[in-house]
């Protein structure tokens, strides 16, 4: 059931909040081997329904009163195990929590558990957890994309009408396009951080994953706005979702970047591509080519500064105040470099090591400084180009998902593969996937990103899309 | 062989809050107790910049004629220690907040410019506890967060007595500003050398840094055993080498760190958490206006416009407090500069020296010691009766008319109650009459005295001997 | 580019991470891949541009001094590996 139709079941009484949470675990429990879960917070969970009934009950209407999601576990979460897919963190259970569990616990939203994830959001296949790689619901031998892998494999089974990720090269863009669902990534400054475990601070925004642009939206003004203890955090107006679902498609200008559609590219996501910009030419969109000449420094920016936060994010966890802490440490030198060695995961650390380099002396100019400059390239590319298109739209991913293991042999390959996300987190912009359909019967998604505030069009765009098609609709075998 | 120093003075500012968090910055608390989920680097929480911090840094910047940085940036220090939570210490490094400017010192009759390079903000760490358990050390956060100005000063000092009267006259400053409580003992201002030494006409020579000495006499003595330890180091052949020194007050000693970690390599990087701090021209005019008359400034005009001496005008414009307490007593009184410089810097001083409390905590209030500077000045009281007035106020709340009229102080001055005393007093020793008569001027203080004897003291001496004067010609 | 092992040594010594010598190897092999695309960087026609360290260039946002945060000790004190009489205890160090 979608978010819509489920909120307006809540509202007109056909179902209740303790339903739909009995529902979402059940259907939990079904999924189990998707592995998307790393913890159930089953107890709470209908609490939480019974107390969103009782307020219904007394003609309460918060935004998402009684409708059951899960959180990535990036997401600091008061009483409740706060993983971020690490067995750093695998015992940390945080006495306060993020914002927008605040914003959602505050809407009525109710918590049925925490998402999977590559650990510390860093990976592009969910296959670098500590709790074991996520599934893809729409064949179990593939990956479900990352590193917010668990959200869009709950979201695409049906599990939950929406989940909450995070995005710092592409990890809600890519899994929800690997997945076949509708992913957000809001600008920069829209989405508190505060209480979303960092990888790369610049970059990291939360978002949501929910089965349409719609609902996306929905949940997504929930989790926005200002908020005092984000030093990034922007106070932006909302996301006019009216509006949005009045955008017409006519007149609409949508840029097509050469540097998106080139090499490496499967044939079968290039046809997707080509036939959903078809649609929206059909409806009045003008689809015109554009050039983001930079793209190709972007994979090389992006792997020097994301690392070089992380290492310098990632120097906090040393076993003394929270988190996992070797046994019987001998010294200092010892508890530290244990309890690092066996808390982070092998990913983990070579993005450690690559940071710590890229800042060390000697490098610093070459590899860092460097890699800013390219950024503020790579900005004016999109500037340049949102002078003369609304949005641009390119292939989410490159292919559809892979096999599991297959490409963790050759890590490069893999970096490769986030070649049209990674350059929308360097420029901060708002970007989302939408399902546009199926190659060898795995879904595609098609990328969508608008200047930086510009959320209602994506939204509008989006939304305009999947009234004329059912691609979004469409659900993996085993999920109804 | 000269020597060169450079010092780097860490100043606490004088805030509610820490500079990232909302934790207070108390001192004393219970260990852990002022560190939140900030301070203490939980995952996904994040620093937003106390207001109060940056108008402080302005303010100081303002009153060392630094150049104020329209933007600063903040940037991270990257190392791992017990004591720094998150694994860095958020700091500024290519672009600080104050650039330039200097401190003015004297030292004896000379007085010398020292340049400033530059000053930042950056967070304090917390604190280890060593010998509280047996294997381990305890760290206690509730320093860190804590906000500081690290202000660095060129290699221009020259000398221990130099860097001293440095750093008294920015310790001055920075309470005079309310910059900085300045508490020593707690941490509120500490201090790093830089010490190098070489011969007439070389180039500046290696340096050793002797980390966070907290006394001015501890500076000065660490500093002079440096030199000296650096001097005969060289003359007998050896080699300054680079390194970190702590200073040992009980040995009175420098020592080499050991156990830190030799290769530092802190990876600064702009703080990607924190973008620039961008300062708009109302917010550096409005601290500017605010910025109360300079210690430097109103000593020169103790001098020239009240007349006192070099020594009375520097004591008074060491602290701020009592600088305005020394006003509030010229207001109070009418009397002159002079006479009130005296009552405040030997009597007052004194008794608050002796009772070890500050000028804030004085039981006596300037007001009410200018009732009694008012008293001294227009002749109703002697020294002696001012000073037994002035101890009875001290410890009391009277008013210096209530303890004068309680105690029985006034100088009789009406020359009709005097004459018949002096008539008395003539009448009684002929003798002496005759001799001083005949040229015996000493004998005038004999009959002063038992004048005085007579009255018990409160006759007043100047109108005696008048009144004598007339009576014996 | 390949990374020399002491490169890698020092890198890991910086970061407080220790490699076991069996994995070295192939760490090294993996981050040479990887610093390997750096090379592009150098390509990028940047020599007069401003680095960009936050997108979209914002200024730093000033809060009130007031304290909000109260002695939570306790919380923090229960997620904590090792704390005695209120103090984190690491291995003694030496000074
Ligand atoms: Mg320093
Ligand atoms: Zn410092």
């Amino acid at each position: 059931m979608s978010l819509l139709s489920l909120l307006a079941a809540l509202d007109d009484g056909s179902t209740s909040a303790r339903a739909a949470t009995e529902n979402a675990l059940d259907r939990a429990a079904r999924h189990a081997d998707l592995n998307a879960l790393i913890t159930i917070a089953a107890d709470a969970a209908r609490a939480a329904g019974d107390a969103a009934d009782a307020e219904r009950a007394r003609g309460a209407r918060g935004a998402l009163l009684g409708v059951p999601f899960a959180h990535k576990d990036v997401f600091c979460t008061r009483d409740i195990l706060s993983t971020a897919g690490s067995k750093m963190l695998a015992n940390f259970v945080p006495p306060y929590s993020a914002t927008i569990h605040d914003k959602l616990q505050a809407a009525g939203a109710v918590l049925i558990g925490k998402a999977n994830m590559d650990e510390f959001a860093m990976g592009s296949s969910n296959e670098h957890s500590h709790f074991g790689a996520v599934r893809n619901p729409w064949d179990r031998s593939r990956v479900p994309g990352g590193s917010s892998g668990g959200s869009a494999a709950l979201v695409a089974a049906r599990v939950v009408p929406f989940a909450t990720a995070s995005d710092t090269g592409g990890s809600i863009r890519q899994p929800a396009a690997l997945c076949g669902v509708t992913g957000i990534k809001p600008t920069y400054g829209r989405v508190s951080r505060y209480g979303m475990i960092a990888y790369a601070s610049s970059l990291d925004q939360a978002g949501v994953i929910a089965t349409s642009a719609h609902d996306a939206a929905i949940a997504l003004n929930v989790i926005a706005g200002f908020d005092p203890r984000d030093p990034t955090s922007v106070d932006a107006p909302p996301i006019d979702i009216d509006g949005a679902l009045a955008m017409s498609l006519a007149g609409l200008r949508i840029g097509r970047p050469r540097q998106w559609c080139g090499a490496g590219i499967d044939a079968g996501v290039a046809n997707a591509i080509d036939a959903a910009l078809a649609v929206y030419a059909a409806h009045g969109a003008r689809i015109v080519d554009v050039d983001l000449p930079s793209s190709e420094h972007a994979i090389a920016a992006y792997y020097v500064i994301a690392p070089a936060e992380a290492s310098s994010n990632l120097a906090r966890f040393d076993g003394v105040r929270y988190g996992h802490r070797c046994a019987n440490p001998k010294d200092l030198a010892d508890l530290y470099t244990r309890s690092r060695e066996e808390g982070f995961g092998h990913e983990v650390q070579k993005r450690i090591l690559t940071g710590t380099y890229v800042l060390s002396a000697g490098y610093y100019d070459a590899y860092y400084h460097r890699a800013l400059k390219v950024r503020r390239l790579i900005a004016e590319d999109f500037a340049r180009v949102f002078n003369d298109v609304d949005v641009i739209a390119g292939p989410t991913s490159p292919s559809v998902a892979f096999k599991l293991g297959e490409k963790l042999a050759d890590p490069v390959a893999m970096y490769l593969a986030d070649i049209n996300t990674v350059s929308v987190n360097l420029a901060g912009l708002p970007a989302l996937s939408i399902p546009c359909g199926f190659s060898d019967g795995l879904p595609v998604g098609l990328q969508l990103c608008a200047p930086w505030w510009q959320e209602s069009r994506l939204i509008g765009a989006a939304h305009a899309f999947q009234q004329v098609t059912d691609w979004h609709r469409a659900v993996p075998g085993g999920a109804a | 062989m000269l020597a060169t120093i450079g010092l780097e003075v860490h100043v606490q500012l004088q805030t509610h809050s820490k500079i990232f968090s909302g934790a207070a910055t108390a001192y004393g608390a219970e260990p852990n107790a002022q560190a939140c989920a900030v301070d203490l680097g939980m995952p996904g929480t994040l620093p937003v910049m106390n207001a109060e911090a940056v108008r402080l840094a302005i303010r100081l910047g303002l009153a060392l004629g630094s150049t104020i940085a329209p933007r600063s940036v903040f940037a991270r220090k990257n190392y791992f220690y017990p004591d720094l939570p998150k694994g860095y210490q958020i700091s500024q490094f290519e672009a600080p907040i104050l650039i330039g400017g200097g401190v003015d010192i004297r030292v004896g009759d000379t007085e010398k410019r020292i340049a400033l390079t530059r000053a930042h903000l950056e967070e304090d760490a917390g604190k280890s506890v060593h010998d509280a358990f047996h294997r381990d050390s305890g760290i206690d956060l509730n320093r860190a967060g804590t906000p500081l100005l690290e202000i660095v000063s060129e290699p221009v000092i020259e000398s221990a007595t130099e860097a001293v009267a440095y750093l008294k006259a920015l310790h001055t400053l920075v309470r005079w500003l309310g910059v900085s409580d300045g508490n020593m003992q707690e941490g509120s201002f500490r201090c790093d050398a830089n010490v190098s030494v070489r011969r007439p006409g070389e180039s500046l020579g290696t340096r050793a840094e002797i980390k966070n000495v907290n006394s001015f006499r501890f500076v000065e003595k660490a500093i002079d055993y440096e030199i000296e330890r650096q001097i005969r180091l060289i003359e007998s052949g050896g080699k300054v080498v680079q390194e970190t020194r702590l200073y040992d007050a009980q040995r009175d000693e420098t020592r080499s760190m050991r156990g830190k970690e030799s290769a530092h390599d802190y990876r600064y990087f702009p703080d990607p958490d924190l973008p620039p701090l961008v300062l708009d021209a109302a917010l550096i005019a409005a601290e500017r206006d605010a910025l109360p008359e300079l210690p430097d400034a109103r000593r020169q005009r103790y001098q020239s416009a009240l007349g006192l001496t070099a020594y009375d005008a520097t004591q008074l414009t060491q602290d701020r407090a009592l600088s305005e307490a020394f006003e509030a007593v010229i207001a109070a009184s009418g009397a002159p500069a002079k006479l009130c410089a005296n009552w405040v810097l030997s009597e007052w001083q004194g008794a608050l020296n002796a009772a070890n409390l500050s000028i804030e905590q004085s039981p006596l209030s300037a007001a009410r010691l200018g009732g009694l500077v008012a008293r001294v000045h227009d002749g109703s009281l002697s020294s002696k009766m001012a000073k037994q007035a002035f101890e009875a106020m001290f410890a009391g709340t009277e008013s210096a008319d209530d303890v004068i009229a309680r105690l029985g102080l006034k100088q009789v001055s009406d020359s009709g109650a005097l004459g018949a005393h002096v008539d008395a007093v003539i009448s009684e020793h002929p003798a002496q009459v005759a001799q001083f008569r005949a040229g015996n001027e000493k004998l005038l203080a004999f009959f002063v005295g038992q004048i005085m004897k007579r009255t018990q003291g409160q006759a007043n001496p100047a109108q005696v001997t008048v009144l004598l004067r007339e009576r014996l010609q | 580019m390949s990374l020399q092992t002491s490169t890698l040594h020092h890198i890991a010594q910086l970061a407080r991470l220790r490699i076991e010598p069996e994995h070295e190897a192939a760490m090294a092999a993996e981050m040479s891949a990887v610093l390997g695309l750096f090379e592009q960087l150098a390509k990028a026609p940047v020599d007069a541009l401003e680095p960009l360290s936050h997108p979209g260039d914002p200024t730093l946002r000033l809060r009130a001094d007031t304290v909000t945060e109260l002695d939570a000790r306790d919380d923090f004190e229960r997620i904590a590996p090792s704390m005695m009489g209120g103090y984190y205890l690491v291995p003694k160090v030496i000074e």
